[in-house]
């Protein structure tokens, strides 16, 4: 099959690539830019394993097309450490209160609360559990994800008022 | 503050040891997407593999067309069971004594059942050159009923042990039939229910469901042709034994072959198995001298690997009026697929059922199952929990409300005169396991208490006058389990896989600078046994948590070991840590003592030091008696500190718990909503609550998905209707509920810190206390045994084949 030139920002960097324009967009951050943060749980857009920050919204990378993401600004988890390479207050927040266990679904889930707290930065439980519900994790029963994000809110917010 | 400046309290501390809710080191990795797991791995020239399967459940395979896939640009090849055959790699041992197509041989026994093997440059190019693989199909009549399968004329599935009438476990009685398992005593258990003043009876069915870790299972096999080496990548939850079962099948010789698992995304039993998909990776990877990556897709997962459960249980249970359980009987009707690939101990076709008689005081019983082939996929694996444990859990647990509605007693009231009682530990059950402590009434009645069970029955009577006077259309229930796990396989006098003992191991080695690393055979897939087992080493041998590394999975450098599964770590790989501690203490007291100038009996060892008994003040630090170790001439000490500890286990532990749950439900939506769970659990010492309690709340998410309606449900051609995640259900965060946690402390008296293992327990007592709850719900309008899962519609029809629809 022929192949198209894609160009996109991924966690702030230009690449550029060719690809068939079906190849998935999880494939295509996974093995043409060994980026393997978002991992593959389904392919069939359930389990949110693959979830990636697409142009400011959380898609899940196994049902876009690289073609359709050419142009666009791509956030994996790998992007959202801290400038000095220190974990984010989300990625420690997960850590703080167990929110993984095999951490096959943690890329997914952080990269997808990250964005739920920039669309509602101070939410209540049913809330991040709502936000949540494209995220399937086997492993922990969600309480200590969902404590996590709270926690991570309320630190967030703390550290805004306190720069305001 | 300066060491020497610490209390002996702040020096425990720092060690991080047994009892501290330590944060995970694993996860400074996970939550920034470093994990290293099977789809990760890249390897030079690394081709991929991928399935033709069969559409049809049972089939002849007339022919295979390979021709158009082969020419596809970017195939190197396309295996089929002719190409194994010369190798003998066409069928494969299963770790239950049966054997496998590892490609369809001649025909098909299930939907989804591997027929070819496609290797290509890319998946794409794999996944296109499946769909030209042209096979002819000829449809044979398919059975999927077990019962059905044993009727005299039932066709016959596996032809290939047609009229033989020995299997592995036995006699065979009919061609679909594989073993008959008996366990205790029959007649002694007839003459007690034909006796006895009351004898409830049931069918309880523990319908087919499948662990679908998130991770779905894979490999990557790369033959070095120029040192002869397999290296062999994979989602492997007992790698040891990967190494052997693949070394005894393909003639390499062991040393020869280095399983690595890497990363694992969750297990739950999936990934012990042995699957067509990393033979034909290996014979794939030698044929054509590259690295081979399969990795299945999720349909795959749920269609072709192993499933569990699929118990037909039968019970009768006999008590006194007043509700003295007199003896208890079992038979069943087990559904294993078209092959028998169960990954139970050899000794244990049906696993650990026989722990059927659960918390309770049981002087007579008898089990008897019958494994049965069907034109489903192999398995019956232990998901998240000891084989079989959670059937007859489930069972018990059924049996005990079944029998307290028959009586008209509260169900807690006859668990309480029932159970096993603290004084009778160890307890000898009537179906031969020796239970190692427990104390059941003080969990039961903390239980009671913490949930205020009086005030909910209360509530639950007041919302049924309610209901009857048509104020709300909501019942309400209140689900009851106390449940006896066995875990930790186990003993090797009697239990093996394949001949392998279930023994399990730990090598230490402490650095001059007073760091060390630890090795173990088993395998972590989400448990944190980083961060675990440095815990307990650090109590055992006095340095910081923090300073080990824990190593496993590489078998060329960790101790022969049996996995990860069936809450064997703690009991068996925990066991072994410890004693491998004991043994490094044992040679650091000599050197104490030297360095101390006095016999080895007069220092004792203090948290992170020896010290001289009597003068405190005189002492080696371990940071110090390391470095010893390596720069010292000792008069009859060797050199170095290093142990290692091959740990047979004496007995099984056995943890257990008592839960509750508060349902209410909607009969007229059959929408159940979890009101509250509480959970105590008892799993001995306990080594990082923290942990602990995440492993809890994971095992209800899959308790109540199973219970729920999470299943593997197959239509009467053999097509599963349950494929992928949109009709496996797998709750979200939405739908799951927070739950209570709770604990007692019974630590087992054979193992050597006393713990029990928990991984698994809540998935074991979580189902049945989910059920529980939907069945109590029901119970005063006549409901005894509804089957599972309770999903909307499952309940809506209980409701309205009860007239509650008017
Ligand atoms: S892999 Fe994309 S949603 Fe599951
Ligand atoms: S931590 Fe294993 S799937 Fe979420």
């Amino acid at each position: 099959m022929s192949k198209m030139h894609v160009k996109m920002t991924v966690n702030g960097k230009e690449v550029e690539a060719l690809a068939e324009p079906r190849m998935l967009l999880i494939h295509f951050l996974r093995e043409e830019l060994n980026i393997t943060g978002p991992h593959i749980g389904c392919e069939t857009t359930h389990c949110g394993a693959c979830t990636v920050d697409l142009d400011g919204k959380s898609v899940k990378a196994c049902t876009v097309f690289v073609a359709q993401a050419n142009g666009a600004n791509v956030t994996t988890v790998e992007g959202l450490v801290n400038d000095d390479g220190s974990l984010s207050v989300l990625q420690e927040m997960f850590r703080e209160h167990h929110g993984l266990q095999c951490g096959f679904c943690t890329p997914g889930m952080i990269t997808r609360a990250h964005r739920l707290l920039q669309e509602n930065p101070n939410p209540s439980e049913e809330e991040v559990r709502f936000g949540m519900s494209g995220n399937l994790c086997r492993c922990t029963g969600y309480q200590n994800i969902v404590k996590a994000i709270l926690a991570a809110a309320a630190e967030l917010n703390a550290a805004r008022e306190a720069a305001q | 503050m300066t060491e020497a400046a610490q209390t002996r309290e702040e020096r425990a501390t720092a060690l991080k040891g047994l009892g501290t809710a330590r944060k995970r080191v694993e996860d400074v990795r996970f939550t920034q997407g470093k994990g290293n797991y099977v789809d990760d791995i890249k390897l030079d020239g690394m081709l991929f593999g991928d399935f033709v399967r069969s559409p049809y459940a049972h089939a002849k395979v007339l022919s295979i067309n390979t021709e158009a896939a082969t020419a596809l640009p970017g195939v190197v090849a396309v295996l089929t069971a002719a190409d194994l055959e010369p190798l003998g790699l066409h069928w494969m041992p299963t770790l239950a004594g049966d054997k496998q197509m590892v490609l369809a041989d001649g025909k098909v026994l299930f939907q989804g059942q591997e027929v070819a093997f496609v290797i290509a440059e890319d998946r794409y190019i794999a996944a296109d050159a499946v769909e030209l693989v042209e096979v002819e199909y000829e449809e044979q009549p398919v059975i999927v009923d077990p019962f059905k399968a044993l009727e005299p004329d039932a066709p016959v599935l596996r032809e290939d042990i047609r009229d033989q009438l020995e299997g592995a476990h036995g006699p065979r009685k009919h061609n679909n039939h594989i073993f008959t398992w008996e366990q205790g005593d029959k007649a002694a258990t007839e003459a007690v229910l034909a006796g006895a003043d009351v004898v409830a009876e049931e069918m309880v069915y523990y319908h087919r469901t499948h662990p679908c870790p998130l991770e779905t299972c894979g490999c990557v096999a790369s033959m070095d042709k120029v040192n002869g080496k397999l290296t062999l990548y994979g989602t492997f939850q007992a790698p040891h034994a990967v190494r052997t079962v693949a070394s005894l099948i393909s003639g390499i010789a062991e040393h020869n072959i280095r399983v690595i698992s890497p990363d694992i995304g969750g297990g739950f039993g999936n990934k012990v198995g042995v699957y067509p998909g990393y033979i034909c990776s290996v014979v794939a990877s030698i044929v054509t001298g590259k690295p081979v990556k399969w990795v299945e897709d999720r349909i795959e997962n749920l269609t072709s690997t192993a499933f569990a459960r699929d118990y037909w249980m039968k019970g009768k249970i006999a008590a006194t009026k007043d509700g003295k359980i007199t003896g208890l009987w079992c038979h069943t009707t087990a559904d294993h697929g078209a092959f028998d690939a169960c990954a139970d101990p050899t000794k244990f076709p049906a696993g650990f059922m026989n722990i059927c008689t659960g918390s309770y005081d049981i002087p007579t019983a008898y089990l008897s199952v019958d494994g049965v082939y069907t034109n489903k996929a192999p398995g019956g694996v232990a998901y998240r929990c000891s084989f079989r444990v959670t059937e007859a859990a489930y069972f018990i647990e059924r049996m005990i409300e079944v029998l307290a509605i028959k009586l008209g007693m509260d169900a807690a009231e006859l668990r309480r005169i029932n159970f096993i009682r603290a004084d009778q530990f160890p307890y000898q059950s009537a179906l031969g396991w020796e239970y190692d402590s427990g104390n059941y009434h003080a969990a039961w009645e903390k239980a009671m208490k913490a949930v205020d069970y009086e005030g909910l029955r209360a509530e639950q009577a007041k919302r049924l006058e309610d209901f009857k006077a048509g104020k709300t259309r909501k019942l309400m229930g209140i689900g009851l389990t106390h449940f006896t796990e066995i875990v930790g396989a186990g003993p090797v006098k009697n239990c093996d896989i394949l001949g392998l003992g279930m023994f399990d191991s730990c090598e230490i080695r402490i650095h001059p600078t007073g760091s060390a690393i630890a090795r173990l055979g088993t395998i972590s897939q989400g448990q944190g046994h980083a961060t675990t087992f440095a815990q307990i080493l650090a109590s055992e041998i006095g340095i910081p948590a923090d300073d080990i590394t824990v190593e496993e999975g590489d078998t060329d450098t960790a101790p022969y070991g049996l996995g990860t599964y069936g809450s064997r770590s703690t009991p068996v790989a925990g066991a072994a840590t410890a004693m491998a501690g004991r043994k490094i203490r044992a040679k650091a007291q000599m050197i104490a003592a030297y360095l101390l100038e006095v016999h080895d009996d007069d220092v004792e060892f203090d948290v992170d030091r020896f010290v001289v008994k009597g003068a405190p003040e005189r002492f080696k630090t371990m940071k110090e008696i390391a470095f010893a170790s390596y720069n010292q001439a000792i008069p009859g000490v060797e050199p170095g500190l290093e142990a290692v500890s091959y740990y047979d286990p004496p007995n099984m532990t056995y943890p257990f718990g008592a839960y509750v749950c508060v349902v209410d439900v909607d009969v007229d939506t059959g929408v159940t909503d979890i009101r509250q769970f509480y959970a105590l659990d008892d799993c001995g010492t306990r080594i990082n609550p923290m942990i602990i309690e995440g492993q809890v709340h994971g095992g209800l998410t899959e308790a109540l998905a199973i219970a729920m309606g999470q299943e593997m449900a197959y239509d009467e051609i053999g097509n599963v209707k349950t494929a992928t995640l949109m009709d496996f259900f797998w709750p979200s965060p939405f739908e799951t509920p927070n739950y209570q946690t709770d604990w007692t402390t019974t630590p087992s008296p054979h193992h050597p810190i006393g713990a029990k293992g928990v991984g698994e327990s809540p998935n074991v007592g979580g189902v049945p206390c989910f059920s529980n709850a939907v069945h109590d719900a029901f119970r005063p309008f006549g409901l005894t045994q509804t089957n599972m899962p309770h999903d909307h519609w499952r309940v809506w029809k209980v409701a309205h084949d009860l007239g509650l629809h008017g």
